[in-house]
């Protein structure tokens, strides 16, 4: 018997949507309350899933597989497939718990069009869910382009000043690498046909048949889906829709765009780059003296290190969380490409907390935006004694973006960089400046926004945090927590698809060998010693970076 | 002709006509009442004229009875100058939709205009009558009678404000080029006449095929002049650059849903038309047409994409983009090898054509319910705002938009996707690569549209009265483009059926 939970989780938002289609607009607080509700609802039905996969999450291959091969439509291969791994699984059970919250965030934020606003919310999560748990190539294509309607909408109805320009140019630069990504979609489905004589994009299918395919095709294959995955990441140089759309976007649209859009990119290269393309990523060939994997390497360390400086530069305070997307997501597909199964799990363990860590900062600056209708950090100064609980919490937060130890982003970066250092010490030792001129431009927005006193007289009738607003904070704090002190769990969940991954891309790499209890476990790998070692230098380093 | 009149005739030739008959009586009766109505009840005609498509399409579930019963492919008629195959009938169920969505959708308009003639309904099926026979024609000259019959019929409906100088403009403009066109496609067609001995486009095809065969390598120049003359009369009736200069006119002088009815139905009757001369009649010359059709299509795609992006009137930015879709759908055409186009390609055309339908007729719908009493309601600007006065066509005309853009799921979405396989089946990477990038280019200008009627301020207040003929249009339209963007399969499968894909593979000799 076939399990559904996953199409419950991914319609019940759709669902919220239709529902809310009948109520009448200006009944803006019914409008509300069913949103909000079927966002938990839609919290709530992805728990169950925990314990489920918890149960099975060492066993090899996709999980709670839903529905058969080509039946959505059948005269072109494509179906309706569900399933998820230790990859998916993570991602949509952070969709699901960002989505909760950014619609909860939006209670007061949101005063006009209220109706259209949930709507297209909670659209857009369910197209952000199909694509986490889509196993065919079509629908997995569908969801996301579909995607890109409601989050242009929400840019562009609810964003700021700009939005106009922010919305065509966030929609105009996704959907020019999603295209080339298609025409390589087919050319796997032809190969496909070609090698086994039938037309399917089912994705375990395509597994098979992709690896063979010749290098001078597969290398042209390869820059169509980088060039769709890349922008999405978004990697330096294909960043620059990112500080726009983030900027204008409402405070929820940011918290969604950076926790979750952001990691479909990440997402596709884990899921899709490296298991297709194991001949192009291992290859040896050059261009302008570096390799493919040179290439990857070199502009994620870029982006890590421009993202940083361009962060210390900026005035407004969204823009810097924006800027240093750029730096945290060049973190992610380091560890991507490092290849190494430490390097991978600790990629996708740095989305997890990149969604959590950065998805709090934007719901920080959404609230002091909310109160005082500016992002201009000259504007604050002294917020610190008007509104203690809040900058408690935030400096929480940017600890563990900065990836302080006992928190979640310390895990994270930690264990890329020490997968990346295990293939290439260089590799490593350019990266770790992110971390330090992370800790530089947090520490420094910090200080100019909290500490002091009052110097701006419009700051003094501030009000701290409401309840609802610590409710939005709670789960995320909580999660920081968790991952910073105990993150065996997630690395356990993470074991056997990143092995498998490595195992495709590099056969008989040490301690890959896809048994399930391999001896290398991740989780086990994070010797305390150095743990303290590190934790004493960030500390030094984040010192300096504050004076 | 040995035997007589009376063996020119076959007792199935009555059923074969039977739709055109039914319509053409219908138009003339409509001419009839006409005189006889108030100048309240006109709204008579409309309903005559869709009770004229109702018998039509019965008439052709007909003809469908009895294709299947002799499990027949199709059935030459009238002396062996048409061929009822599926692909005729295909077409004419597209024809028949898209006039009865424009009649619906143009009583209340042309009420507004003053201009609520039967006349107009009348040449509607006029014009239906012409492109049955230019999709089921096998003879050159039943072809060319049909596609005067089409031409001259929309030559008027575009003049028909008569006070209206954007109307007179355009139709004069229409009628010079098109008469002009029609003439080089005339030319065109009696040198093949001449070359082949015959007009019939199976007799013409042999003939080709013989004379190819015989001297391999080198194709008489006449022969060149001829596919040459032919192809400038096709290409001007799709509307592809550089003979593209009538449609951004017509379109904005025509009344509104005439321009949706020319983009629509006009257009799928000049393709059936291309599809069988070119798939044909003229398939020996494959390798000779098809970089002239690469050249057209690209030309098509940069110079509809380019243009499009700085029009301020709606019906000249929809023109532009229905230009860009025929370049799109030029490239199925030219998907395949040498001597064969792919069944993917046509497949491509073919689906193109009927979602088309669906979404273009729905958004000059939504341009149409905008025109007032005192607002001519195409420009850019009429449209702001749009979502205040009117939420319900705002999101329709959304959903429209990004089908014409092609993002999944909605149905313009399938268009372009067979055609892109079809390229990549091929080999043909680099015009799919280009091909892609310029639909990418196509959302910037759709998403001008949504920007004015989501983003900006409604520069009139007031509330948009909609006709009940045009919800009714608008429901039809809209709900037609999500449902086959949801469940396309079926409709896949229609397409399928209709070139005998499911029974042969090779769909070279089955446009016939």
């Amino acid at each position: 018997m076939q399990s559904h939970i996953l199409s419950i989780i991914l319609f019940t938002p759709l669902l919220g949507a239709i529902v809310l289609l009948f109520v009448p607009k200006e009944n803006k607080d019914a409008i509300r309350w069913i949103a909000n509700i079927f966002a938990l609802a839609g919290l709530l039905v992805s728990i169950p899933l925990v314990p489920m996969f918890w149960a099975q999450r060492f066993e090899p291959g996709f999980k709670f597989m839903e529905g058969t091969p080509n039946n959505w439509i059948p005269s072109i291969g494509a179906g309706y497939n569900l399933g998820i791994d230790g990859i998916s699984f993570l991602l949509i059970m952070l969709t699901t718990l960002l989505g909760w919250i950014s619609i909860l965030s939006s209670w007061t934020a949101i005063e006009t069009r209220v109706k259209e606003y949930y709507i297209w919310f909670l659209v857009l999560q369910t197209g952000m869910l199909g694509v986490f748990m889509s196993l065919d190539f079509f629908l997995f294509f569908v969801f996301w382009e579909a995607m890109l309607v409601p989050m242009y909408l929400l840019i562009g109805i609810w964003g700021g000043p700009r939005k106009l320009y922010a919305a065509i140019k966030f929609f105009l630069y996704t959907l020019f690498g999603s295209v080339l990504m298609l025409l390589g979609i087919l050319f796997l489905y032809f190969h496909h046909h070609a090698a086994t004589g039938t037309y399917t994009f089912s994705i375990p299918e395509l597994y098979k048949t992709a690896p063979q395919i010749p290098f001078h095709y597969a290398i042209w294959l390869f820059v169509a889906f980088f060039l769709g995955f890349a922008i999405k990441v978004p990697m330096f140089p294909f960043h620059t829709w990112l500080p726009d759309a983030h900027v204008e976007a409402p405070t929820a649209g940011s918290v969604i765009l950076a926790g979750v859009l952001l990691k479909m990119g990440t997402y596709g290269f884990v899921r899709f780059s490296l298991p297709f393309f194991p001949q192009v990523i291992t290859n040896s060939a050059t261009f302008l003296n570096v390799t493919v994997r040179g290439w990857m390497i070199g502009l994620s360390i870029v982006g890590i290190i421009y993202g940083a400086l361009v962060s210390l530069m900026q005035k407004d305070m969204k823009r810097l969380v924006a800027y240093s997307s750029v730096s945290h997501l060049g973190f992610c597909t380091l560890g991507i490409f490092a290849l190494t199964p430490l390097g991978l799990s600790g990629s996708v363990l740095q989305q997890i907390n990149h969604g959590i860590s950065t998805g709090a900062l934007f719901l920080i600056v959404g609230i002091l935006y909310e109160r005082r209708h500016t992002r201009e950090i000259s504007e604050y100064g002294g917020i610190s004694n008007v509104m203690p609980v809040y900058a408690t919490i935030t400096m929480i937060m940017f600890l563990s973006s900065m990836g302080l130890p006992l928190l979640n982003g310390f895990v994270g970066e930690f264990t890329i960089l020490q997968g990346t250092f295990m293939e290439n010490w260089k590799w490593a030792a350019w990266a770790v400046p992110g971390v330090i001129l992370a800790a530089a431009y947090l520490l420094w927005l910090y200080q100019r926004v909290f500490f002091g006193t009052v110097t701006n007289p419009k700051n003094e009738k501030l009000h701290d945090l409401t309840p609802r607003e610590m409710l939005t904070f709670a789960p995320l704090l909580i999660i920081a927590f968790w991952i910073g002190l105990y993150p065996k769990p997630f690395f356990q969940i993470l074991e056997q698809p990143v092995n498998q991954i490595v195992q495709t891309v590099r056969p008989g790499y040490p301690g890959t060998s896809g048994a399930v209890n391999a001896s290398v476990k991740p989780g086990d790998q994070l010797p305390s010693a150095d743990a303290n070692m590190n934790a004493a230098q960030l500390a030094s380093d984040s010192a300096k970076g504050s004076k | 002709m040995p035997g007589g009149i009376t063996q020119m005739f076959s007792p199935t030739d009555y059923l074969m006509a039977l739709p055109i008959t039914l319509l053409t009586l219908f138009a003339l009766g409509i001419l009839l009442i006409d005189l006889m109505l108030p100048a309240e009840q006109k709204w008579v005609n409309a309903v005559t004229a869709l009770v004229g498509l109702g018998f039509a399409a019965v008439a052709i579930w007909k003809i469908l009875n009895y294709l299947t019963t002799f499990k027949l492919l199709g059935q030459p008629a009238l002396a062996n100058s048409m061929l009822v195959d599926r692909f005729a009938i295909y077409f004419w169920g597209l024809f028949l939709g898209g006039a009865a969505i424009a009649i619906v959708a143009s009583v209340r308009y042309m009420e507004i205009e003053h201009e609520n003639h039967g006349e107009y309904y009348a040449l509607i099926l006029f014009s239906v009558v012409g492109m049955m026979c230019m999709a089921a024609g096998i003879d050159i000259v039943l072809i060319f009678i049909g596609l005067e019959l089409m031409a001259i019929s929309t030559y008027i409906l575009v003049g028909f404000l008569r006070r209206d100088r954007r109307s007179n403009e355009a139709a004069l403009k229409y009628l010079l080029l098109g008469a002009f066109s029609s003439g080089i496609f005339a030319y065109g067609l009696s040198l093949f006449y001449g070359t082949t001995g015959s007009t019939n486009l199976q007799q013409i095809a042999r003939a080709l095929g013989q004379r190819v065969q015989s001297n391999p390598g080198h194709i008489d120049p006449v022969l060149i002049v001829a596919l040459l003359t032919t192809a400038t009369g096709l290409f001007f009736k799709i509307a592809a650059i550089p003979f593209h200069q009538w449609a951004p006119d017509a379109y904005e002088g025509a009344p509104t849903s005439i321009a949706g009815f020319m983009s629509v139905a006009v257009k799928a009757a000049a393709w059936a038309l291309l599809l069988r001369i070119f798939l044909y009649g003229l398939s020996p010359l494959r390798s000779v047409y098809v970089p002239l059709v690469v050249f057209v299509s690209i030309a098509t795609m940069t110079g509809a994409n380019l243009a499009a992006l700085t029009q301020n009137n709606l019906k000249r930015l929809l023109a532009y983009s229905s230009i860009a879709h025929v370049g799109y759908m030029l490239l199925g055409l030219v998907a395949g090898d040498s001597r064969y186009p792919t069944a993917d390609g046509i497949k491509g055309i073919l689906i193109y054509l009927l979602v088309y339908t669906f979404m273009n007729l729905g958004a000059f719908a939504v341009i149409a319910s905008l025109r007032q009493r005192n607002v001519i309601g195409d420009e850019i600007d009429d449209i702001a705002g749009l979502f205040f006065r009117s939420p319900t066509e705002a999101v329709l005309m959304l959903v429209f938009l990004l089908s014409l853009a092609g993002i999944p799921p909605l149905a313009g979405f399938y268009g372009k996707y067979f055609i892109f396989l079809s390229l990549i089946e091929s080999q043909h990477y680099i015009l799919a690569s280009l091909g892609v990038l310029y639909s990418v280019f196509g959302l910037y200008y759709y998403m001008r549209i949504a920007n004015q009627m989501f983003m900006r301020e409604a520069l009139d207040e007031t509330r948009l009265p909609v006709s009940a003929g045009m919800r009714l249009a608008l429901g039809v339209t809209a709900f037609a483009t999500v449902f086959i963007g949801v469940f396309p399969d079926r409709f896949i499968q229609l397409v399928n059926w209709s070139l005998g894909i499911a029974n042969t593979p090779t769909i070279a000799r089955l446009i016939r």
